[in-house]
């Protein structure tokens, strides 16, 4: 199989003006949007774009456990199953899941079951499924972030919802959200999940070099974009239920005209 | 698909006792929060392998072994050779073992013993280069639980770098379409020496170095391993609850001391 030609590696990471590559600050957010409720079969479902990346989560459950003997006598099971599109990045990915997206379901899961309120529903699972069909970094925690709004739209009881969010070194300086370019050229990452109100941090994962001090100050700087991001799941799910509530409301009223 | 782990069953007096006690600033075992079990370290037990170092962390025991074969590099690095970290959860090792494919805490063992090795640039990969693009040393630290009881990931870590250390590799260069031997051998070329510190959260309480019992009633756990610098290359947040961010700032500046006392036994042992 002959190799594609590799995009070209930028310059530059910050130019002059203090300006990514993608003309962002270093403590700006890339364009998020986010909807709930887009998939027909599943009990809910989200999707999120965040800079390039498009990724779709579904939530069953809670549903009987299949096989039977996954089942837990105290509490609800969760699985977590995190999984890239061969089309998702810039060579094709085999479908077969990979060392990767098996660590990353796993700390995913882990991300998320702090908040879900399992003990209500012994014997039974709850599937999630993050399919991320394109991605440009930061995929593990816009898939968290997804992952909360399609389990919140599932009406599974839950504390409140995660929020995650990565910062990064490119250049040695610390930057918010990095892309897949930043990520690929760049000096760190560390993907983190936040519970807001609890003050609980449920994905802390780091690769790279940080000193001390860095990882302080990137730490900080992750853990308010993910209180950014909460605001912005709540805004979403208000006004999913402002939807159904004028819709009743315009069906009471046709009634009472009737 | 991963799913909520079944934990063996543990009787609730015992998971009690275990929790009581670090609550009280005491653990099972009668160590202090902030100290590790007894550390072993054996280097060259295995003849055959390039290097290998069995660690004894408490209870715990892990060798790990290297093979250096000769490979083609990965085409978006040509000029780099190929480091591969494995890890095998042993049968023998536990009652909670099977054999069968790696299951997913094989693969976050390996991948966090990986990322610390990789990251903080421990092994000199350029100069694993026999000829440019086509013929490189592949390097495989390949990681074997014998026993477990708790902390597998700081032990493995230890293992993986005092078998890296203890290494040596016959002088090799390519001829034509040949690689041969020149004779000699010399040590794996390292510029860096990465120690994991491992954290647990059992009720409100940080410890460090998890025994098997304090992993079955902890919160969470946290990995923090730190380079020769002092600086961080790697984290692993793992288990079903979190840390608040004081605690996980708590723990990344108490890694850095754990590190260099456990990097100076590692270097001890390996050398001696």
């Amino acid at each position: 199989m002959n190799k594609l030609p590799e995009p070209k590696q930028p310059e530059k990471l910050i130019d002059d003006k203090g300006l990514r590559i993608d003309g962002r600050r270093l403590d700006e957010l890339r364009p998020i949007k986010l909807e709930v409720g887009l998939l027909d079969k599943a009990d809910g479902s989200a999707y999120i774009e965040q800079g390039k990346n498009k990724i779709l989560v579904a939530v069953y459950g809670p549903r009987e456990a299949h096989p039977k003997h996954i089942a837990m006598p105290e509490r609800a099971v969760i699985r977590c199953r995190y999984h890239m599109a061969p089309f998702s990045v810039d060579e094709r990915k085999n479908p077969a899941p990979s060392r990767r997206e098996m660590e990353l379901s796993k700390v995913i899961r882990e991300s998320l079951e702090p908040v879900v309120l399992t003990d209500l529903y012994p014997r039974t699972t709850i599937d999630l499924f993050i399919e991320v069909l394109q991605s440009d970094g930061g995929s593990r925690c816009a898939g968290i972030t997804a992952a909360s709004l399609a389990l919140a739209d599932a009406g599974i009881p839950m504390k409140e919802m995660v929020a995650a969010c990565a910062v990064g070194k490119i250049e040695g300086k610390l930057a918010l959200d990095l892309s897949d370019a930043e990520d690929k050229y760049g000096e760190a990452d560390i993907p983190v999940a936040l519970v807001p109100n609890a003050g609980l941090v449920t994905l802390l994962q780091m690769d790279g070099h940080l000193t001390l001090s860095e990882f302080e100050q990137g730490f900080t700087m992750a853990l308010e974009a993910c209180k950014t991001l909460h605001a912005m799941q709540r805004e979403v799910l208000k006004k999913k239920y402002a939807t159904i509530k004028e819709a009743a409301e315009e069906r009471e009223e046709a009634e009472v005209v009737a | 698909m991963s799913a909520t782990p079944q934990l063996p069953p543990v009787a609730k007096l015992e998971q009690k006792t275990v929790i009581d006690l670090v609550a009280k600033g005491k653990r099972i075992d009668e160590r202090g929060p902030e100290s590790y079990r007894p550390i072993q370290i054996q280097v060259g037990l295995i003849e055959k392998a390039n290097g290998s170092a069995q660690v004894h962390l408490g209870k715990s025991k892990v060798l790990a072994g290297i093979k250096v074969q000769i490979g083609t590099p990965f085409p978006d690095t040509p000029d780099e050779g190929v480091l591969t970290v494995n890890a095998e959860l042993v049968p023998l090792a536990s009652p909670s073992f099977e054999a069968g494919p790696p299951s997913e805490a094989a693969i976050e063992l390996s991948r966090v013993v990986d990322r610390g090795i990789r990251e903080s640039k421990a092994l000199d990969m350029k100069s694993l280069v026999l000829q440019k693009g086509k013929t490189v040393q592949v390097v495989y630290v390949d990681i074997y639980v014998l026993d477990h009881d708790g902390n597998l990931i700081d032990a493995a870590s230890m293992a993986a770098l005092a078998a890296l250390v203890n290494s040596k590799v016959s002088k090799m260069e390519v001829k034509g379409d040949e690689v041969i031997n020149k004779g000699g051998h010399h040590q794996l070329p390292l510029n860096n020496y990465p120690v994991a510190v491992t954290f647990a959260k059992v009720d409100r309480t940080i410890i460090v170095d998890p025994s098997l019992e304090e992993e079955q009633v902890m919160n969470a756990r946290l990995t923090v391993t730190i380079d020769k610098n002092g600086d961080i290359c790697a984290m692993q947040k793992g288990g079903l609850y979190g840390f608040t961010p004081d605690e996980v700032r708590k723990a990344v500046h108490m890694a850095v001391g754990k590190a260099a006392e456990n990097r100076a036994r590692i270097m001890a042992a390996a050398k001696g």
